[in-house]
């Protein structure tokens, strides 16, 4: 396969992300869109290193910290829901205005 | 275009339709139970992709960690939040989602062109190493030590943030400041009781 198939597949996977996270209501479905860019980012990251750099794989490291940081995230990002559920009663994006004005 | 690379065209071409169609589902579909599952799906499909790339140790992290940790989490979250809710209306919530889908596919065009247009240089030389396991793990201990135990640092950080934002509000002011006959154990913080649920 091309190099522009898996880069296209990724480019694709990372709009949907953009997609569902501008427009998703309930904010577990945000965490998940976050989690789809990260992936795309990742697919990015591995067809680089298999295309362009095939014997120093620096690009599958970096999606090794990827990994690691996108499982902290998704720790802290899902506490902050259930505490702010706990709070105010709802999991709705367009309440969660604490901060806004 | 001998055997392998026919498997691996059709190969590429089923998880591209599957890594598309779960994560349209993940966005679109009403119930979020049904997202989480596809997300797994999702996660599943980019590592067999992963394993076309000659990528086999990230993608049985792939799987480990997204499907086995956070698609659990995630689960669970929506476990945890589980109310029947239904959102209030907004007006003109269509222009939103017109404007999103207008500049996700836009953003989409863009990057498309770019990489078509892009002379990449594909160097198809070397060879890939035997076990890329090794070779990750000699990056890991020689040229990326650092960022490797700030990594670990990161997750007890997460660890321990987690674990405080999710526990109930503690009662600081109220019972502890009252030092009577019997003071609270040591190593315990007094939490709120749990209120019933209604």
């Amino acid at each position: 396969m091309p190099i522009e198939f898996f880069l296209t597949l990724a480019a694709a996977l990372f709009c949907i992300g953009i997609y569902g996270l501008v427009t998703s209501r309930n904010a577990v479905r945000v965490l998940m869109s976050i989690e789809l860019l990260l992936n795309a980012v990742n697919l990015n990251l591995i067809t680089f290193s298999n295309f362009l750099d095939r014997q120093a794989i620096n690009g599958q490291v970096f999606t090794v910290f990827v990994i690691t940081v996108a499982a902290a995230e998704a720790a802290v990002g899902l506490a902050i829901i259930l505490s702010i559920y706990r709070n105010r009663d709802t999991v709705d994006m367009e309440q969660f205005n604490l901060l806004k004005w | 275009m001998n055997l392998a690379e026919g498997v691996q065209f059709v190969s590429s071409i089923i998880l591209a339709v599957m890594v598309i169609g779960a994560a349209l589902g993940v966005v679109l579909f009403d119930k979020i139970v049904y997202s989480a599952f596809l997300l797994g799906g999702v996660f599943m499909s980019i590592s067999g992709i992963y394993l076309l790339q000659n990528a086999d140790f990230v993608a049985a992290a792939q799987i480990l960690v997204y499907v086995g940790a956070v698609n659990v989490l995630i689960l669970f979250a929506i476990m945890l939040v589980n109310k029947k809710e239904e959102f209030a209306p907004i007006p003109r919530r269509w222009i939103r989602k017109g404007a999103a889908a207008f500049v996700s596919a836009g953003l989409f065009a863009l990057l498309t062109i770019m990489l078509f247009k892009t002379d990449w240089k594909v160097d198809f030389s070397g060879t890939p190493p035997i076990s890329s396991i090794q070779t990750l793990g000699e990056h890991f201990f020689s040229d990326y030590l650092l960022p490797f135990e700030l990594a670990s640092v990161l997750l007890l950080m997460a660890l321990i943030g987690a674990v405080v934002l999710a526990r109930r509000e503690t009662v600081f002011g109220e019972e502890t400041a009252i030092v009577g006959e019997n003071p609270a154990p040591a190593l315990e913080l007094p939490e709120r009781p749990r209120e019933p649920v209604a």
